[in-house]
């Protein structure tokens, strides 16, 4: 009884203990740094920022932007007049130090100074002339230019280079119209020497703009200054190897999660961290070597780590480390940029960033993260841990992005040159400018001309970016292309489009190629559709591709006098081109091989078991080709066939694979079409002549030149409809004509 | 009596001895009690009463109550921004260090009132309503933290968002006394409106430090680029007005002007295009009639007709917003708001959250320079695009400019994705309005890849125990060229499999294809489409009409010839 009631109240008294510490808040010991921290502060830890109960005031009054008296003061012109005054040199910007007024609305030239004698040129700069002259945006004209391009070779300034040129500073005044560098743009790849390694250029610039490689942040101007990728003398000039990703392994982990081989300097500027490589090397995954052997007497410096160094250096090989890496790590050297970096993004080695205050190659419009993992000098230690937190499909994205940003933008001096160059016309032109999803996007920026349209959907590139799009690609035009001209047009196609199934907006469009005038109206067949005539201007095979204003459509069926295509087929090949908006899809298909022999490519008509061209006689494709084959291929080409009248189809072929890398769609036709494209049912068809053939070949090794590699791509696939030629019942076929004969 | 009172005495004498033990114990309890709740009094209030001069209480919440501090003269100035800072050179990345949630922590002063000798405060407004809002958020935020020696960035509660109300070297003397301040390192000031007559300086003139600045109204010329976060100016119509999101399409008005302080200059110039394309174009302006208020605020005047503001915005497609004696004005905050796609005419502006926004997707940006082409320029733009903005503008609107919380957590995200960039949030994320990313699609193998035939694939068969009909499976398969390896998925649980349902090689089911197959597997199956729409919370089949052959399939062609002979012939 005794022992129960002291339970009791013991009981009680315990109870009352607690509630005590609940309510009033008594502290225990342990939490007394807390109760310290919080009386310090006078928060509690749930409810840090206090809710004020009084009324506070709005940070704007009302009526402050009006009684502020800018209104009195100096004009807006006289305020930007004195920007451009003040903000020179160092703070040069668009504003500031270009003159807009010399690049003409929607023009965008640049002027090449001519080649002095006597002056040596080294090659990549030559490469670097040559690309620009043979570029779109050249003119001879310097009074047409927009941006001018010096012929002296800036490209190495490291005064104890042998390509260093001499005089600079005199030869650059000497120019007449350098203009203290106004609308200039300065390649150059090195600058600084040892000790210091100061980016200089040993000259003055006056208000010219940089595309400089390893520039760092404290000098880059930004929107001013182009941060190009330091590139060796072997790079190619045009084309360029493809990336080594050649199909994606899931999980994406290779053999080594984090590699590095290079030269370690021992003291002076940009040591430190590959000096400090080794305490993360860990002789499994995490593989980063240095060596000190370079230099004329490397001995005399070593240290003591030299000699262990150098010996686990040897052991490895730097190739198969960077194709066998998920990761490769790109420390600074002497400079900001290495060669490393171009390296690991076209090995599909993810570049982890080690170089504090290098403004990474085309960051203005690039964004690195999604290709790239931007690491801290300073927190080298962290890395590790930091690139084994990243998720697989993380790694899986970054891989292949790097893929994508090599072959866009750095796997030949072209492109780095020309992406340089858009860059500046993006600036220069605004309105027709590119946003960051087309610069960081498949196809990329220099295939996504801004001309063409502001609006994404209309490209057949961002329909699955961005959602449904594709309301208005159930429409199509008709081109017609008669050439030559024989008798008028047949337009067999669509009379009734609507009894077809495809409810479609159809205009059709004959291009009247020919010198014999236009049919008489009423010989032309009734149609329920638009028919607009529109007379070649020049009578040229290119005119067929122009982007004429009155294709409102995105889908463009293009097609010849002779050819015979029913509406069911032309119906299916629509259903098919409206997945895969960015392809050709077409009937009659041809081929390429190499010719060892000739050591050429060669051209096949043959039925084969595989194809890499459809004929544009008769193909249905995306309407922004049109814009792409007139404003993007350049004049000796476009020129080529017209002269020939021949291989424009091909041309188109080689664009559209270089562009999406991709073969096209062949689809399903009748036999008799196969005859009929080969060119006997009309006598005068191009397609009898015997030249003709000889000509396509040369075409092939001409167009393979220019774009710098073959881009055609082989496909074994055709598409047929569903029940194509399967035993059920012809009534329940949708596209049954297609298989009558 | 003797045994009464034995009785009586044992009886109720027993009682008060319990009484007594009761007492004792009560008494006991009582004053354990008494004794917790002095403990408590004495821990809550007796620090307090000796503190209270320093340090100030949370049950007194006024910002009257914040403790006083006196600046004396002589205190030291920090000195102003150093245009070349860099994340990499003035920001002391150890002190964010590794996380495995990559998150900055972000510690919040408490509030002081700064008082020069003269007892004058710094500012004339004090903490204002909007900044009070931001700290708020922050330090709900899941970036807060109370402990100052974990914080990586520290938010002084000294409100500079205006600096019109500022005295600019007291509030700088101020800042150097925080506790922390360590040269201004990792430390972050909002800052709206900078500058001050004449010249109107586009960052903040109050000297700094380090500290990093997020500012409403930089040029470039004062943006650290990588470093400095560009912020819009807050509309305080934000809270007032709720403007219901419109669909994007064709508006009353092409153009509409609304801006009060425009230089006359280009007022002008504005008029000068009403001339020319008439109807098509809104011009407005203060109402002269109105008395002076807030209310004058909400009504913008053409001739003598009134109208509602911000709602008129939400009449027109494309709303000018032409720098004033700033660059960062508070309408592109109310044009956004009401969807109408922004004009911006402010040469060398950094738009806001520049960093990460693609501003290319929902603005104009034409050079103050062009203001009279811009009925021209904005004539060109495709009507889609237009929507396209339209939309984005909205949706940019309310992710990142419709509250002082919204500023503040998209500038500590853009901070905190730079010191975790490898975490950062992607373009997509940033960008696509919720209506796009819930259609988009972002396949997980984007590149366009032809994959060689060495690696081939990999077969993978499911099987319950038909092992006749597995190893003809088996047989065929391993026949092809670029079968790389052979998968077999054993499925039985020792269940016998019912009888009769085929599944392989069926000629004769062919040609009426599944008709004949069991009704109940059909509806089953149909069950299951349903189930499965209905998770996914939308159909993401397609129907396509098109089948994939070999190029020369069923063609009239040798088929010895044929890289697939065999395909089609069952």
């Amino acid at each position: 009884m005794q022992a129960k009631k002291r339970y009791l109240i013991l009981l009680s008294a315990g109870t009352c203990l607690v509630l005590l510490f609940y309510f009033g808040g008594v502290q225990l010991p342990s939490s007394g740094r807390n109760r310290h921290d919080r009386s310090h502060n006078g928060y509690r830890p749930d409810q840090p920022w206090p809710h004020f109960s009084d009324p506070l005031q709005q940070f704007l009054l009302w009526d402050q932007p009006d009684t502020e008296e800018y209104n009195i003061h100096i004009s807006p012109r006289q305020k930007r007049d004195v920007n451009t005054s003040v903000y020179k040199g160092k703070r040069c910007r668009m504003d500031s130090c270009f003159d807009f007024s010399a690049c003409k609305r929607n023009d965008f030239k640049v002027y090449v100074y001519p080649q002095q004698k006597g002056e040596k040129i080294s090659e990549s700069y030559q490469n670097i002339l040559s690309i620009v002259e043979g570029s779109r945006f050249y003119t001879t004209d310097p009074g047409q230019a927009c941006l001018f391009i010096l012929s002296l070779d800036t490209l190495d300034r490291d005064s104890l280079s042998p390509q260093y040129v001499h005089n600079l500073k005199t030869k650059v005044q000497n120019l007449h119209l350098w203009n203290n560098g106004r609308n200039h743009l300065i390649f150059n790849l090195y600058s600084g020497t040892w000790p210091d390694y100061t980016e200089d250029l040993g000259f003055d610039i006056g208000q010219a703009m940089l595309a400089k490689a390893s520039i760092s942040t404290e000098i880059f101007r930004p929107n001013f200054d182009v941060s190009i990728p330091l590139f060796s003398k072997e790079h190619p000039r045009t084309g360029g190897d493809r990336g080594y990703l050649k199909y994606n392994s899931i999980p994406p982990f290779r053999k080594y999660m984090l590699v590095f081989k290079g030269k370690r300097y021992l003291t002076g500027i940009g040591s430190d961290t590959r000096n400090a490589l080794y305490h993360v090397h860990n002789q499994e995954d995490v593989v980063l070597l240095t060596t000190c052997k370079h230099g004329k007497d490397w001995q005399k410096h070593k240290d003591a780590r030299c000699e262990k160094d150098n010996a686990e250096y040897d052991k490895y090989d730097y190739r198969e480390m960077l194709h066998n890496s998920t990761f490769c790590l790109v420390p600074r050297g002497r400079r900001l940029g290495s060669f490393r970096f171009l390296e690991a993004l076209q090995a599909a080695c993810v570049p982890v960033m080690l170089s504090n205050g290098w403004e990474l190659p085309f960051s203005e419009i690039i964004n690195w993260n999604t290709a790239a993992v931007i690491g801290d000098e300073r927190l080298l230690l962290q890395i590790p841990s930091t690139v084994r937190s990243i998720h697989q499909d993380k790694i899986l994205a970054l891989r292949q992005q790097t893929q994508f940003l090599w072959e866009a933008y750095f796997s030949s001096v072209e492109k780095i040159v020309l992406t340089t160059l858009e860059i500046i016309q993006d600036r220069v032109l605004q309105q027709e400018s590119r946003s960051t999803l087309m610069w960081n996007s498949h196809p990329g920026g220099l295939f996504a001309l801004p001309q063409y349209s502001a609006h994404l959907g209309d490209f057949p590139f961002y329909y699955a970016t961005l959602g449904e799009y594709s309301s208005q690609s159930t429409n199509r035009s008709h081109v017609f292309m008669c050439h030559p001209c024989s008798h008028p047009p047949g337009l067999p196609i669509p009379a009734h489009p609507q009894a077809a199934g495809v409810c479609c907006q159809i205009t059709i469009i004959v291009l009247w190629n020919c010198d014999k005038p236009l049919p008489a109206k009423h010989r032309w067949p009734a149609t329920s559709v638009p028919v607009i005539v529109i007379e070649g201007e020049n009578k040229v095979m290119s005119s067929r591709f122009l982007p004429y204003e009155t294709i409102v459509t995105d889908a463009v069926l293009s097609l010849d006098e002779d050819t015979v295509l029913s509406t069911t087929e032309v119906d299916f090949a629509f259903t098919v081109w409206q997945s895969f908006p960015e392809r050709l899809v077409g009937y009659p298909a041809r081929s390429h091989f190499w010719d060892s022999n000739k050591e050429r490519w060669g051209y096949t008509s043959k039925w084969t078991n595989d194809y890499s061209m459809v004929l544009t006689g008769a193909a249905i494709y995306h309407r922004y080709y049109h814009f792409l084959y007139t404003n993007f291929l350049p004049a000796s080409l476009k020129g080529m066939v017209d002269q020939l009248a021949n291989c424009e189809d091909i041309l188109m072929n080689f664009l559209v694979s270089a562009v999406t890398k991709l073969p096209p769609i062949k689809v399903t036709q009748k036999k008799q079409y196969k005859e009929t494209m080969m060119g006997q049912s009309s006598r005068a068809s191009r397609w009898a002549d015997p030249d003709h053939f000889a000509q396509r070949q040369t075409c092939m090794n001409k167009f393979a030149n220019w774009f710098g590699g073959m881009p055609l791509v082989h496909s074994q696939m055709r598409l047929d409809p569903v029940l194509f030629k399967d035993q059920v019942s012809i009534l329940r076929k949708k596209y049954r004509d297609i298989e009558r004969l | 009596m003797c045994a009464s009172g034995k009785y009586s005495s044992r009886g109720p004498a027993l009682i008060p001895r319990m009484k007594t033990k009761h007492r004792i114990y009560y008494i006991t309890l009582f004053s354990v009690v008494l004794l917790g709740l002095i403990a408590t009094g004495m821990f809550q209030f007796w620090p307090h009463s000796i503190e209270s001069t320093a340090d100030w209480s949370l049950d007194r919440r006024s910002v009257h109550d914040a403790p006083l501090v006196q600046l004396p003269v002589s205190n030291p100035i920090p000195e102003r921004g150093d245009l070349s800072c860099r994340m990499h050179t003035c920001f002391d990345v150890y002190r964010c260090g590794y996380n495995p949630k990559n998150r900055i922590k972000v510690y919040i002063y408490p509030l002081q009132r700064f008082v020069d000798e003269g007892g004058v405060p710094i500012s004339s407004t004090g903490l204002s309503r909007e900044y009070n809002d931001l700290l708020s958020a922050i330090s709900d935020s899941e970036f807060y933290t109370d402990d100052v020696t974990r914080a990586c960035l520290f938010v002084p509660s000294i409100d500079v968002l205006n600096q019109n109300s500022l005295r600019i070297r007291e509030t700088a003397q101020a800042l150097a006394m925080l506790p922390r301040w360590d040269k201004g390192m990792n430390h972050l000031l909002f800052n709206m409106l900078p500058g001050g007559p004449p010249d109107y300086n586009t960052a903040l003139d109050v000297p700094r430090d380090r500290a990093l600045l997020a500012g409403g109204g930089f040029s470039t010329w004062t943006y650290r680029q990588g470093y400095d976060v560009s912020i819009p100016v807050y509309s305080p119509l934000s809270a007032d007005v709720e403007l219901p999101e419109r669909q994007p399409g064709p508006r009353r008005y092409f153009i509409l002007s609304s801006q009060t302080a425009i230089h006359r200059e280009y007022r002008a110039e504005l008029e000068r295009l009403k001339e020319e394309n008439g109807e098509a174009l809104l011009l407005l302006d203060k109402c002269s009639n109105l008395s002076q208020g807030v209310a004058s605020a909400r009504k913008r005047c053409y001739k003598g007709q009134v109208f509602d503001y911000p709602l008129i915005l939400q009449e027109s497609s494309f709303c000018v917003v032409l720098r004033g004696a700033r660059l960062g004005q508070a309408t592109l905050s109310d044009v956004l708001q009401a969807g109408c796609v922004p004009v911006i005419l402010a040469d060398s502006y950094i738009l806001p959250f520049s960093e990460v926004l693609d501003w290319k997707r929902a603005s104009v940006v034409i050079p103050e320079e062009k203001l009279p082409e811009m009925y021209t320029i904005l004539k060109s733009i495709p009507h889609r695009q237009v929507e396209e903005m339209q939309r984005q503008a909205r949706w940019f609107w309310d992710a990142y400019f419709s509250s002082m919380k919204a500023i503040g957590m998209t500038t500590l995200q853009i901070i905190n994705d730079r010191i975790y960039p490898y975490a950062a949030r992607t373009y997509e994320q940033w960008n696509n309005p919720p209506v796009v990313k819930w259609s988009s699609v972002n396949s997980p193998l984007f590149l366009p890849l032809i994959p060689p035939r060495s690696p081939g694939f990999t077969a993978v068969v499911l099987t319950y125990d038909r092992i006749e009909s597995l190893f003809r499976v088996i047989t065929e398969i391993s026949k092809v060229p670029s079968l790389a390896k052979l998968l077999v998925v054993w499925n039985n649980q020792n269940k016998s499999p019912p009888e009769g349902e085929k599944k392989f090689k069926c000629p004769e089911c062919t040609a009426i294809d599944g008709l004949s197959l069991d009704q109940t597997h059909m509806v089953e199956r149909s069950e299951c489409i349903n189930k499965f729409a209905s998770v996914f919370g939308t159909m993401p089949l397609k129907v396509v009409e098109h089948r994939a052959d070999p190029v020369l399939y069923k063609d009239d062609f040798p088929e010895k010839l044929k890289s697939f002979p065999n395909i089609g012939s069952l």
